[in-house]
C-alpha cells in the first residue's frame, strides 16, 4: 500500500480543509489564480476519490485511526473500546463520496462564470471547500460525534451559501429557513448522541452497534435521528425548506444542497441499517421510511405541477424524487430480518434505491444547472417569461432534454434503469407501492414537457431576442453531468455490478462494519 | 442528596420547553433566535449533566486534590458543540440584519416573500 | 462612550489579553485552551469597540486583516495535523512526543503540572486562540458596523 492508497481517506476530507483556508490567503494575490487552485483542489480529491474507491472494492473496508501509530490500530493496546476518532470507509461510503466528487467538480467549474458578477467571491470558495468537506466528513466518519460536527459543518457553509447573492431579497430568506431548520435536526442529533452515550459510553458507530440493546432510551435515540435526518434530506411532511432554500441559492450551491441531502440521507441509512440493523426495530423503521418515500413522491410531483418557477418546480421534483430512493431502500429494510425475502427482493429495492441516488445527483444537478443558465441569460426563473429560447442557447437546450428524459425514467436512460429495479422489485413486496411509483414517473414526465414547451419552443419573446449562449465554464459544468448521464445510460449493468452492489453489501452486513472497529486492535 | 441531582436534568427539560413554545409561536426573528440558543443551551446542559458525579473534581491533574473526578468526555463535547452553536448564532444574526435591511421587518408573517 | 469609560477600557485590556493568553498557554494543563483564551481577548477587542465606537476601531483594524489572521490560525492548525502525516504517516499523529520541547512525558496522577507536555497539542492550542480571536472579533467588529448603520461588505 502506497502513501495515497493509505491515507486517500483523510486526505479527502483533509485537503478541501486546508485549501478552504488558503483561499483568501491566495485571493489576496490573484484572483485567478485562486479559481485555478481551487479547480485543481476539487479535480486533486476527486481522483483521491478513485483512488480510495479502488482500494475499497478491491480490499474491503477502509479503516483509518487518527492519531494512532499506525493508522489500522483501532483499539490502542490495553483498551477494549475504541477511543480515537476512526473513519471507517465501505462501499456505502464511497459510493457517497462518488457522487459527492462528481457534483462537487461540476458545481465548481460551473461557479467560475456563474459567480463571477458576486461580490466577495474568496468567501464563497473557502464556504464551497468547507461545504465539501462537511459532506466528505459525514459519508466516511465513524464516529457519532463527528457526524455530529460535520453535519454542521455542512449546514453553515450550506445556509450560508444559500443566501450568499444579497443583493437579491429573497436569498437571506431561504438561508435563513435552512440554517433553521439544520440547528434544531443537528441538535436533536446530539440529544440522541447523548442518549446512546449516557447508556454506553460509546461514540463509535461499530463499536456501538456490537452492545446496543434496544431500550426505550434507544428507541428515542433512533426516533430523534430519523426526524433529523428526514428533515435535513426534505422528506415530505417535513420538506418546507427544500423549495424555499432551493429557489433562491446559486444554481452550483443548489445541486451542492442536493448532495448535502443526499449525504443525509446516507447518514439516516447508516443509523438504521448499521447501528440498528441486529435490533428488532428494522421491520418499523422500515415501514417508516416506506411511507415517508411514498408520501413524499406523490406531495413533490403534485405540488410542482402548478409552479411557474422554474427552479421552484425543479425542487418539488427533488422532493418527489427522493421518495424513489426512500421507497426503494425502505423495502429492504423492512425485510432484513428476513433472509428469504431479502434475497427474493429486498437486494433489488434497495440497489435500485441506491442506484437512483447518484442518477437523480446526476440529471436533477443537471436540471437545476441548466435552470441556473436560464436564469443568468435572462435574469428571470418565471417560466411564463420565457419563451422559443431553443434558438439562442442550442446547448442549454440539449442538456435540459437529457435531464428531463433522465428524471422521467424514459428507457434508454439512467433514470429508468433504477427506476425499473425498483418498480419490479416493490412490486413483490406490495403492488400497489409499485403502481404509485409508475403514477408519479407519468406525472413527471407530463410536468417537465410543460416546462420544455413554455421555456425552449414557441416564438421567442421580442426582450429575449438576442440572448446569448450560457459561457463556457458554465457549458462544461453541465457537460460532466451530461457525459456521465449518458455514460450511464448506455451501461447501466456494468455500475450496478461494480458500484452499487457493493453499497448494497455493506448497508446488510452489519457484521464487516463492527469487525473493521472491533478487530482491529493489537 | 440523590434526587439533588437529577435538577440538571429537570432544568434542561423546562428549558427545552420554553425553547419549543418560542420556536413555534413566536414571529419575531431575533425571539426566534432566541429559541435556538436556548435548544442549544438545554441539549448541552443534559449532555453536560450526563458525566456529572457527585463530589468529583475537574478531571484535571494539575493540582488536583484527592478524589474522584467527573467525566471529561462529555464536557469535550459540549464545547465543542458550544463553539459550532456561537457560529450558528452569529449566522442567523447576520441575516436577521440583512432581512431587516430588505424588508425594514423582522417579523417572519410580514418579511416573507416566498408561498406555495 | 464617555471619557471614564475609555480612560478604564484601555487600563484593562492589557489585562485581558494577558490573561487571555495565559489561558491559551496554560491550555493543555489547566482548564481552559485555544477557545476559551480566544474568547477571552475577543472580549477585550468587544470592550474597545464598545468604548471608542465600531467606526474609530475600524480605522485601525480592518476586518480583511482579521480574516486573514484567522485563516492562517486555521492553516497552522490542520499544518500541524499535516506534519502527524508527514513525519509519523498517519495524520494528527502528535510528532513532538519524546521531543525536547513539549515532548516530556506527563506524570501521572495529581501534581504540580509541567508546561512542557502535550507534543502538539500546546502549539494547536496557540493556532485554535488565533483563529477563535480574529473569528470572533470580525464577528462583533462587522455586527456593531452593521448595527450603527455603515454598509459593510461581507
Amino acid at each position: 500500500m502506497n502513501f495515497l492508497t493509505s491515507n486517500s481517506s483523510i486526505l479527502i476530507i483533509a485537503i478541501p480543509l486546508l485549501a478552504a483556508f488558503l483561499v483568501p490567503l491566495i485571493s489576496k494575490a490573484s484572483a485567478k489564480g485562486r479559481n485555478i487552485f481551487v479547480v485543481v483542489v476539487t479535480v486533486f480529491v476527486g481522483i483521491l476519490v478513485a483512488i480510495l474507491a479502488k482500494d475499497v472494492y478491491a480490499n474491503g473496508a477502509h479503516i483509518y485511526t487518527l492519531g494512532a501509530a499506525l493508522p489500522d490500530i483501532t483499539l490502542p493496546r490495553g483498551y477494549i473500546v475504541p477511543v480515537r476518532i476512526i473513519l471507517e470507509v465501505d462501499g456505502m461510503s464511497i459510493f457517497m463520496g462518488i457522487v459527492t466528487a462528481i457534483v462537487s467538480l461540476a458545481a465548481v467549474v460551473y461557479s467560475l462564470s456563474f459567480m463571477k458578477r458576486e461580490t466577495g467571491q474568496d468567501k464563497f470558495y473557502t464556504l464551497f471547500l468547507l461545504m465539501m468537506v462537511g459532506m466528505f466528513g459525514l459519508e466516511f466518519t465513524g464516529d457519532l460525534f463527528n457526524l455530529f460536527v460535520f453535519l454542521e459543518i455542512l449546514s453553515i457553509s450550506g445556509a450560508a451559501l444559500a443566501a450568499f447573492r444579497t443583493r437579491f431579497g429573497d436569498t437571506v430568506e431561504g438561508g435563513f429557513k435552512y440554517l433553521s431548520i439544520s440547528a434544531i435536526a443537528a441538535l436533536m442529533v446530539l440529544f440522541a448522541i447523548a442518549l446512546l452515550y449516557a447508556q454506553y459510553g460509546l461514540l463509535n458507530i461499530g463499536a456501538l452497534a456490537a452492545v446496543i440493546q434496544f431500550t426505550s432510551l434507544d428507541k428515542l435515540a433512533l426516533a430523534l435521528m430519523a426526524i433529523a435526518f428526514a428533515i435535513k434530506l426534505g422528506a415530505v411532511p417535513l420538506h418546507m425548506w427544500v423549495p424555499d432554500t432551493y429557489t433562491v441559492a446559486p444554481a452550483s450551491i443548489t445541486i451542492m444542497l442536493m448532495a448535502a441531502s443526499q449525504a443525509c440521507l446516507y447518514a439516516l441509512f447508516r443509523i438504521g441499517f448499521t447501528l440498528y440493523g441486529g435490533t428488532t426495530g428494522t421491520i418499523s423503521m422500515g415501514w417508516i421510511v416506506i411511507i415517508l418515500g411514498v408520501l413524499s413522491m406523490f406531495v413533490g410531483v403534485t405540488m410542482a405541477i402548478p409552479q411557474t418557477d422554474i427552479k421552484r418546480l425543479m425542487a418539488y421534483h427533488s422532493v418527489s424524487q427522493i421518495g424513489y430512493m426512500l421507497l426503494g431502500v425502505g423495502v429492504g429494510l423492512a425485510v432484513l430480518g428476513d433472509t428469504a425475502a431479502l434475497n427474493a427482493y429486498g437486494r433489488q429495492a434497495m440497489s435500485g434505491g441506491i442506484f437512483h441516488i447518484i442518477n437523480y445527483a446526476l440529471y436533477k444537478g443537471l436540471l437545476f444547472l441548466t435552470a441556473g443558465a436560464l436564469f443568468y441569460r435572462l435574469g428571470t426563473r418565471d417560466l411564463n417569461k420565457m419563451g422559443g429560447l431553443a434558438r439562442n442557447m442550442k446547448f442549454t437546450t440539449i442538456f435540459f432534454i437529457i435531464g428531463a428524459l433522465a428524471i422521467s425514467g424514459i428507457p434508454p436512460f439512467n433514470g429508468f434503469a433504477s427506476k425499473f429495479l425498483i418498480y419490479e422489485s416493490v412490486y413483490q413486496f406490495s403492488p400497489i407501492l409499485s403502481i404509485i411509483a409508475m403514477l408519479v414517473s407519468i406525472i413527471t414526465l407530463a410536468s417537465f414537457t410543460k416546462v420544455f414547451q413554455a421555456a425552449f419552443t414557441g416564438p421567442a419573446l421580442p426582450q429575449h431576442k438576442d440572448v446569448k449562449e450560457a459561457p463556457r465554464s458554465m457549458l462544461i459544468g453541465m457537460g460532466i453531468l451530461a457525459v456521465v448521464i449518458i455514460f450511464f445510460s448506455l451501461c447501466p449493468g456494468l455500475i450496478v455490478d461494480n458500484i452499487v452492489q457493493p453499497a448494497v453489501d455493506a448497508l446488510i452486513n452489519q457484521g464487516a462494519y463492527i469487525n473493521g472497529i472491533m478487530g482491529g486492535g493489537l | 442528596m440523590g434526587s439533588l441531582l437529577n435538577f440538571p436534568f429537570l432544568a434542561a427539560v423546562i428549558l427545552a420547553g420554553i425553547a419549543l413554545y418560542i420556536l413555534i409561536f413566536k414571529k419575531n426573528m431575533i425571539k426566534f433566535i432566541m429559541g435556538i440558543a436556548l435548544l442549544e443551551a438545554s441539549v448541552n446542559l443534559f449532555f453536560v449533566a450526563l458525566g456529572y458525579r457527585e463530589g468529583g473534581g475537574a478531571p484535571i491533574y494539575t493540582n488536583s486534590p484527592a478524589g474522584i473526578m467527573v467525566l471529561p468526555v462529555p464536557q469535550a463535547l459540549v464545547l465543542t458543540s458550544i463553539v459550532i452553536g456561537v457560529s450558528i448564532l452569529a449566522l442567523m444574526l447576520s441575516m436577521a440584519i440583512r432581512t431587516y435591511r430588505h424588508t425594514g421587518n423582522i417579523d417572519t408573517e410580514k418579511s416573507r416573500r416566498m408561498k406555495g | 462612550m464617555s471619557k471614564i469609560v475609555r480612560t478604564v477600557a484601555n487600563q484593562l485590556i492589557l489585562f485581558i489579553f494577558i490573561f487571555g493568553l495565559y489561558i491559551i498557554i496554560h491550555g493543555h494543563i489547566t482548564p481552559g485552551g485555544g477557545f476559551q483564551g480566544g474568547a477571552v481577548i475577543a472580549s477585550g477587542a468587544a470592550l474597545m469597540i464598545v468604548a471608542f465606537g465600531s467606526s474609530r476601531i475600524q480605522k485601525g483594524i480592518k476586518e480583511k486583516h482579521l480574516s486573514i489572521l484567522e485563516s492562517s490560525g486555521a492553516v497552522i492548525f490542520i499544518g500541524l495535523a499535516f506534519a502527524g502525516l508527514a513525519a509519523a504517516g498517519v495524520f494528527f499523529f502528535n510528532t513532538l512526543i519524546g521531543s525536547p520541547v513539549f515532548g516530556h512525558t506527563p506524570p501521572t496522577g495529581p501534581n504540580p503540572g509541567d508546561i512542557w507536555t502535550g507534543g502538539i497539542i500546546p502549539l494547536m492550542n496557540v493556532a485554535v486562540g488565533l483563529k477563535v480571536f480574529a473569528g470572533l472579533s470580525a464577528i462583533i467588529l462587522v455586527m456593531a458596523l452593521a448595527s450603527s448603520g455603515e454598509e459593510v461588505e461581507e
